[in-house]
């Protein structure tokens, strides 16, 4: 793993703390706005993984692309959806980022080339070998960073979509996150190597595995990365050590693992590790959090009422947006 | 001009990639080996490597990343071999082109043009044999075509790259051999509307792709016995051009559908439904249909005949029509 890097800015580290405390308190409301049936469907939470996406999403450019999955809703505030746009389309509403079609695995925005939000497990990789193709074949120095969790890797795509990836050598950055569970299913039980990087390094890419519980080892990872596939135009793999302290979803009564493992990982949580950090070395202060706080809370509320004031597609409209020209 | 519908698919290939430097041909043995139905033959010579693409046995990820490649601006043109291993990446085709438009809230639109063959006859055994182009019929958010003539095999392809959404086009493995005139003019085509390819008064028989020659041979046996049979082509599976059909049903007041897929729940269903819901007092005759037996086509060539809709079949089943009078 690579190590950690002493000393942060303050600038740099006021920015993480508030990208993931943005990520936690929004998904903390959404827990609570499912109780009241205001978010419905499923819900998948990315609480204890917040350092992936905020470490990782400022390596990206404007032009870059982004593949997730159904956990996505860190990535999608990362990459700069409003969370306004990605309430209201956990509420369904029509002002959403996905004009409420999709919900809350489904959150797409074509202006920051964010294309999901797949519920597919394994399905975004395929997608993001064919973004980089159009990328490689018209000459565009870009790169499609793919999100997925550990659980993607058990599936055939992932072993077809790597060796694409090497075989052509496409700017693809795989962004694997391992949090140990594929729902109930430890990685241990489903995988016969755990060393999930390894895979990677079997199809000859670039490959390492990084502390997902520590958001400067990840933004330093997938800089390098980053840099790598720039330049060589060819793909990197980053396995994400990382842990949800939630359930898988709202539905999941957590049978298969105990409240100790879970305590034990919460005690790397990377928003409290980060805080206590910044603290030590004196960078900030407590005012300097309570800012955070309070701003990150007016933009959640900001947010929840923009949700509430949205609107219901009309029924008649039922029939859009299955064809291209035929509404 | 006379020509084979192998040559007439490769001619629209090359035109395509002639004239949009965005078009590109991807799938297995596609470039070196020419397609394995050797439709792509000779055009790796002609356009590269980079667009005509030969890809490892890995249907899932290929046709993923012509989705993928379809969204980051290009115009990929995806051959699967045959519809039977679309099985192997039917997660990419139905839950993401097929979805993406729609979930996004129309943001992305999937320009991928898929092509596979179908069909049995050239005792391949179950494997090679089926035509299963009615479930991509089933699934909303794409398009499926599947061309009978040379007019359409040349025709369709420029269309199915024209449109914003994903089209999966049908090809009948025993056409690419048969030779026939091609017309000059490439207005005749049409990816939205069926063509009536014969004109008749007494009966309508239905069909599409490989069965459209089997079911204009029966309509001239037919004219033997004083039955003056019209058929359509639906040519686009979905949408279905349900007007077409109509009118020549309630001209004709009978109707047979072909179909070399298996009965249940095969667009012959379809069809007959569509008919029976809105033109059922305009019948003279219940409805019936000429579909595969329903069993993973044999390979021995006697069995397989057994299986397949046939001249005589579709014959017999329009004389049985014709003697009813409801
Ligand atoms: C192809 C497929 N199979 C099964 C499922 C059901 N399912 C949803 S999430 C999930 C676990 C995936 O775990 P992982 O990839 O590790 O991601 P995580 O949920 O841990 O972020 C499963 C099995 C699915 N959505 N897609």
């Amino acid at each position: 793993m690579e190590q950690k890097p002493s000393q942060v800015s303050r600038e740099q580290g006021l920015r993480w703390l508030k990208d993931m405390s943005r990520i936690r308190r929004m998904e903390e409301k959404c827990a609570e706005l499912y109780g009241q049936e205001k978010i419905r469907g499923f819900l998948h939470l990315y609480i204890g993984e917040e350092a992936v996406a905020a470490g990782a999403m400022s390596e990206l450019g404007e032009d870059d692309a982004v593949v997730a999955t159904y956990r996505e809703h860190g990535h999608a505030l990362m990459r700069g959806i409003s969370m306004n746009a990605i309430m209201a389309e956990m509420y369904g509403k029509l002002e959403g980022c996905s004009h409420g079609r999709g919900g809350s695995m489904h959150l797409f925005d074509a202006a920051t080339r964010f294309y999901g939000g797949n519920a597919i497990v394994s399905g975004g990789l395929p997608l993001s070998i064919g973004l980089a193709l159009a990328d490689k074949m018209q000459n565009r120095k870009r790169v499609t960073a793919c999100f997925f969790g550990e659980g993607a890797v058990a599936e055939g795509e992932f072993h077809e979509s790597l060796n694409l990836a090497a075989l052509w050598q496409l700017p693809v950055l795989f962004v694997c996150e391992n949090n140990l569970y594929a729902m109930g299913t430890a990685l241990a039980r489903s995988e016969s190597v755990t060393d999930i990087h390894l895979k990677a390094e079997s199809y000859g890419i670039f490959s390492a595995a990084v502390d997902g519980m520590d958001v400067i080892s990840v933004n330093t990872a997938v800089c390098d990365a980053v840099k790598r596939i720039r330049k060589k135009s060819a793909p990197a793999f980053l396995e994400m050590r990382t842990y949800r302290f939630r359930a898988h979803s709202m539905f999941d009564p957590e049978l298969y693992r105990n409240k100790e493992e879970v305590e034990q990982w919460k005690q790397l949580c990377p928003v409290a590790t980060l805080t206590a950090r910044l603290r030590a070395q004196q960078v900030i202060g407590e005012e300097d959090i309570a800012a955070i706080e309070n701003a990150v809370a007016e933009e959640i509320q900001t947010a929840i009422d923009f949700a509430e004031a949205g609107h219901w597609e009309p029924v008649e409209d039922l029939m859009k947006d299955i064809y291209t020209n035929r509404g | 001009m006379k020509t084979t519908y192998r040559e007439a698919i490769r001619a629209a290939l090359r035109e395509a990639l002639q004239q949009d430097k965005r078009v590109f041909l991807m799938g297995e043995d596609v470039g070196r080996y020419g397609g394995c139905y050797a439709v792509s033959q000779g055009l790796l010579q002609e356009f590269g490597e980079e667009r005509i693409r030969d890809t490892p046995l890995s249907e899932s990820a290929f046709v993923g990343a012509g989705i993928g490649a379809a969204l980051g601006g290009m115009r990929p043109i995806v051959e699967v071999m045959t519809v039977n291993f679309s099985l192997l990446c039917l997660d990419q085709i139905v839950n993401t082109a097929a979805t993406l438009r729609h979930m996004s809230g129309g943001q992305f639109s999937v320009p991928i043009v898929l092509r596979m063959t179908t069909g049995a006859g050239r005792q391949l055994a179950a494997q090679h044999s089926h035509s299963l182009e009615c479930w991509y019929a089933h699934v909303p958010g794409l398009r499926v075509i599947a061309p009978a003539t040379l007019e359409d095999m040349r025709g369709m392809l420029r269309l199915a790259l024209d449109d914003p959404d994903p089209v999966i086009i049908f090809e009948h493995n025993a056409l690419y051999n048969r030779e026939g005139d091609l017309a000059e003019d490439n207005n005749v085509t049409d990816i939205r509307r069926a063509a009536v390819r014969r004109q008749g008064k007494d009966i309508s028989l239905i069909c599409y792709g490989g069965n459209l020659h089997k079911t204009l041979e029966a309509a001239e046996q037919l004219v033997l016995n004083g039955i003056d049979a019209e058929v359509i082509d639906l040519r686009s599976l979905r949408p279905l051009d349900e007007e077409t059909v109509l009118a020549s049903v309630r001209k004709t007041r009978r109707a047979v559908m072909i179909d070399e897929s298996w009965r249940s729940g095969s667009l012959a269903a379809e069809i007959g439904m569509r008919v029976a819901e809105q033109a059922f007092y305009d019948l003279d005759a219940p409805l019936a249909r000429v579909c595969t037996a329903e069993v993973p086509i044999p390979y021995p060539g006697h069995l397989e005949q057994a299986a397949l809709p046939q001249v005589e079949t579709i014959v017999s089943k329009a004389q049985e029509a014709m003697a009813q009078n409801v």
